[in-house]
């Protein structure tokens, strides 16, 4: 027979204003086993707590349920606390009584009654609850940040400077991410590729940071403080250790027609080719796709050109086994796709950009050396508009539905640079609304109007036209409530950001989750912003949401302290809460095997006692406790119930259930 | 069919005698001439009680796991249906396949002897089948059928001749002629039903079940060690049945767990001694999962992993609205 005790919280009126505590208290009394029920102002509190440990070492309490706050709050308080007193911390089991029950009913009899039911559900549990016993397991002294955009390189910085030894892995073949190719930086307007270059220089000469471009992630397996990856380092056909960056390979190359990537296709490079001029590393990569040499044998101009004997057609893709004990996700954004968007003529019109593009454009180091003109016929644009919330904030179903973020900034910041260099240049910009908080932010939007006399029209852009070798843009100006038509030489579509394609495969391979949009999502959106529900998994910039530099480093940089916080300690307390199977009633279909997404489950024949206490020799399926997160999809997977998860048991669920119904 | 009979008797007499395995699985007659049922043989003097003829529907594969635990070598004749619930078996870890010889039997349909009694024929003696004709004699004269009319509603919808795993085949490979069934029709009729008329459906068939287990023992998929509803740790074991109608978590929660796995040999509703369509549950489950998976038939090989319990990047994500799963 257990001795239950049952503590209430009145979590000030919290609680107590929609549940008659004293009611739950007496309902609770009248429980067999319940030997001891009180309630107080605040549980959490050091009173409470005292209350809590005394009664269990005067009245010798077997089992406790505390009715409180949801366990994502206090659990852990409580299960300290009833360590502190001599019970086996699992033996505790919380009824949350706030926000799935005061907070979310008017009426007090209606939410005393849910109280108890909820009471009475966590005490039928405990009941079944065992004494649980943490193990430990070591922790891998190196982190892995996935992305080598400004995020992916803050954060492998900072955890580089504080002494940890961390793996920079990026897709392309240099580091750098979309901030390479912007222009400038609101609301500074410093040139973005003098505040990156210096932090990629950094980067790469940290003793500390081993730099994997052209390189994906392959494979993950194992779990916080153990991972194990598999990273694709993918043949450059160059020897980077003997290459000096002098780029005669590029300029020889006799291929010269592949859209160049970094400058959004609008012009083009060479089948061998260096990113940008700052790119780090410094070395060409082959394509090989676009190469005549790997395509038609003939050729080989860049193996004789090259003074240093760095080209290596034979170079193979090499997989690279490493274990991290942390994993930070900074695998950044691109542009959504404008093909559903047909009525601005994106792809048809040469002169509607995205703004993306428009960066490149007013790049020094872009297509046109910085110099604005059209890209159909070379001129210098007279008239511009930029369309705001292309595909952001958007219900019909072609674009996003959230905002972008970044937009109303970068749009200003254009529309008033353009101004600045082409004061002779008409800028309108039309809008759904401006959305400017930030510090700085909206005193530079109200300069791009006020001082740079840019019109901003309040209203959406419904059609444009291509007529004679201008464009026409019928739009709605919602504030005159009228239908106007103006003409433009150029315009520029603030297309919305969605997250890189790589980051549903990634999450699958790292069971972080993302939301419907594949935005990485966040342990607690509020308090735990940079963690993924996944230990050991964090995020760093835009791959969670959209957001601007500022932002991306802070993230970056919090993402850093959380990785420091895990790699700092030699072990880490394992989660007992984890699956173990039954294997005399296991029968050895391994469907538990093929669900467990931590590779925690595996089949192994052995010779078990059956049911008839006979000896019987059969496959039957065994846990790895150190790998399994206990997320308990096997134990629903099991047709038979032989494998059960521990604190959560099918016993232990069914007799909550039970105990309501 | 009677050929074929003796070269299975020749197989198991050479497999017994030259200790190539220690048992043998094939069919013995039963009481009647019509209820052949499943044996076990160990020695070459056994055979001659072995039979094989149009009345020997029953899979052999599930006989196997015994044996596989106490890794004995057997050897077992299977139908081409029958390929299909060993094949799984094996998926399921739950034979060796290491530890079986699979022989392959040609098989040109089962009767169902309820066809035949159910227009009055009475004191059943011998059934002989040649061809298309069936002469059953009995104790009051002989009787007359057309096999393709009183062939087993499971034979009507054969998957076809060829075998899905067998280590030899005897015979030549031969064909149900009838008018063939598709198990979906009947899955389409349900679905064009009210989710109301669908509920009566269900509470009208599944009220008739008492509970036999016949079902369950019979499947190829239902194997395991200890059943959920007979495990009283699972806590779903003896709950008193508010009504009849209950029975048909049974049912359903068994559908759920062979989904994916279920072969599709129609054994469960042979075997139910209320005639309920429990083929049906397994029909809707299988083409769902070909809907939205892509064609998938269990046990047609070994080692695949049913779309249930594999995950692939562009695996559909069915949302549940009002309106039904899509």
């Amino acid at each position: 027979m257990q001795k239950i005790g049952v503590f209430v919280c009145w979590c000030g009126s919290n609680i107590a204003a929609t549940v008659d505590v004293a009611k739950v208290i007496e309902s609770v009394k009248a429980i067999p086993d319940v030997a001891f029920a009180s309630d107080y102002r605040y549980m959490c509190s050091e009173g409470g707590q005292d209350l809590m440990q005394n009664a269990i070492r005067e009245h010798g309490l077997t089992r406790v349920v505390v009715c409180a706050c949801s366990p994502r709050m206090h659990e852990a308080t409580f299960r300290k606390a009833a360590e502190a007193a001599g019970l086996n911390p699992f033996l505790l089991e919380i009824a949350n009584i706030r926000e799935q029950c005061s907070w979310v009913h008017k009426d007090k009899e209606v939410g005393t009654e849910k109280a108890i039911a909820l009471a009475k559900a966590a005490i039928a549990k405990v009941r079944f609850n065992s004494p649980l016993q943490a193990g430990q397991s070591e922790v891998v002294k190196r982190a892995l940040v996935i992305g080598g955009g400004i995020a992916g390189i803050q954060t492998a910085l900072d955890i580089a400077e504080a002494g940890y030894k961390v793996d920079l892995v990026e897709k392309k073949p240099s580091i750098g991410g979309r901030m390479s190719q912007l222009d400038k930086t609101f609301p500074t307007l410093d040139c973005s590729a003098c505040i990156l270059t210096p932090k990629m220089v950094d980067v790469a000469a940290h003793p500390n940071v081993t730099i994997y471009t052209y390189s994906e992630i392959e494979k993950v397996s194992g779990y916080v403080g153990q991972f194990e990856v598999d990273i694709r380092k993918r043949a450059r056909s160059v020897k980077a250790d003997l290459c000096t960056g002098c780029g005669v390979c590029q300029d020889k190359c006799p291929s010269k027609k592949t859209p160049n990537e970094f400058n959004q296709g609008l012009d083009n490079r060479s089948a061998i080719y260096i990113t940008f001029a700052q790119a780090v590393p410094k070395v060409p990569v082959i394509d090989r796709e676009h190469c005549l040499k790997f395509q038609t044998g003939k050729c080989g101009i860049c193996e004789k050109v090259c003074p240093s004997k760095a080209i290596d057609y034979t170079q193979e893709d090499e997989i690279i086994t490493q274990k991290y004990g942390a994993i930070v996700l900074a695998t950044g954004f691109e542009t959504i796709d404008l093909t559903k968007f047909g009525e601005y003529q994106y792809g048809k019109s040469k002169d509607v950009i995205t703004s993306l593009e428009f960066e490149r454009l007013t790049n020094a180091a872009g297509p046109t050396e910085g110099h604005l003109q059209r890209m159909s016929d070379g001129k210098q644009p007279k008239h511009i508009v930029f369309v705001s919330c292309v595909g952001s904030r958007d219900v019909s179903g072609r674009g996003k539905e959230y905002c972008s973020k970044i937009c109303c900034m970068y749009t200003a910041k254009q529309a008033m640079l353009t101004r600045e260099k082409y004061p002779d240049t008409d800028v309108t910009v039309f809008y759904i609304d401006v959305r400017t908080p930030g510090k700085g932010f909206d005193e530079f939007y109200r300069r791009a109007v006020e001082e740079y006399n840019v019109h901003y029209i309040k209203g959406q852009v419904g059609k444009i036209l291509e007529q004679g070798d201008h464009l026409l843009v019928y739009a709605s100006d919602a504030l005159s409530n009228s239908h106007i038509s103006l003409e433009a030489d150029m315009v520029v579509l603030a297309t919305a950001i969605q997250p890189s394609q790589d980051a549903k495969k990634l999450a699958t391979m790292l069971t972080a989750s993302i939301d419907n949009n594949n935005f990485f999502t966040e342990a607690h959106a509020k308090l735990r912003p940079v963690e993924s529900p996944t230990a050991g998994v964090f995020l760093s910039g835009v791959c969670q949401g959209p957001k601007d530099v500022p932002e991306t480093v802070s993230q970056a940089g919090a993402a850093a302290v959380k990785v420091l916080g895990i790699l700092s300690k030699d072990t880490l307390a394992t989660n007992p809460c984890v699956a173990s199977c039954n294997e005399r009633i296991c029968s050895g279909c391994l469907a538990c095997e093929n669900v467990c997404p931590y590779g925690a489950i595996g089949g192994e024949e052995k010779t078990v006692i059956n049911l008839n206490g006979k000896r019987e020799q059969r496959v039957v399926s065994v846990v790895n406790e150190a790998l399994c997160q206990g997320c308990g999809a096997c134990t629903v997977a099991c047709p038979c119930g032989a494998m059960d998860l521990n604190g959560f048991s099918n016993k232990q669920i069914t007799a909550e259930v039970d105990a309501i119904c | 069919m009677q050929k074929i009979a003796e070269l299975i008797k020749k197989e198991a007499e050479s497999l017994l005698k030259e200790n190539k395995v220690t048992a043998v699985w094939a069919w013995q007659p039963g009481e009647f001439y019509y209820d052949n049922s499943p044996v076990c043989f160990t020695a070459p003097e056994q055979l001659d009680k072995l039979v094989y003829n149009e009345f020997c529907p029953s899979n052999l594969g599930k006989y196997l796991m015994a044996g596989s635990k106490k890794n004995e070598t057997m050897a077992v004749f299977a139908k081409p249906c029958d390929t299909y619930g060993i094949n799984q078996l094996i998926k399921d870890h739950r034979i060796k396949r290491e530890l079986i010889t699979v022989i392959g039997i040609p098989c040109s349909g089962m009767i169902d002897i309820k066809k035949i009694k159910n227009q009055g024929v009475k004191g059943i003696i011998s059934v002989s089948v040649s061809g298309d004709d069936v002469i059953v004699t009995t104790a009051y004269g002989d009787k007359n059928f057309k096999k393709s009319e009183v062939l087993l509603a499971k034979c009507m919808s054969c998957k076809g001749s060829d075998y899905m795993i067998a280590d030899k085949e005897l015979g030549e490979k031969m064909e149900v002629k009838c008018q063939k069934l598709n198990p979906e029709d009947g899955v389409k009729k349900l679905e064009a039903m009210t989710s109301q008329e669908r509920f009566a459906f269900w509470q009208q068939e599944l009220s008739k079940c008492i509970r036999c287990n016949a079902c369950r023992d019979i499947c190829p998929a239902c194997s395991c060690e200890q059943c959920i509803f007979d495990n009283q740790e699972a806590a779903v074991a003896g709950k008193a049945s508010a009504n009849t109608a209950e029975e048909q978590m049974f049912h359903i929660i068994r559908a759920y767990h062979v989904a994916g796995r279920c072969v599709g040999c129609g054994e469960c509703a042979r075997v139910c001694p209320q005639g309920i369509q429990l083929g049906l549950l397994n029909t809707k489950f299988a083409k769902d999962i070909n809907e939205f998976y892509g064609k998938y038939q269990p046990g047609a090989d070994d080692d695949s992993k049913a779309p249930l319990v594999d995950y692939k990047f562009d695996d559909v994500e069915p949302t549940i609205s009002a309106k039904g799963v899509r």
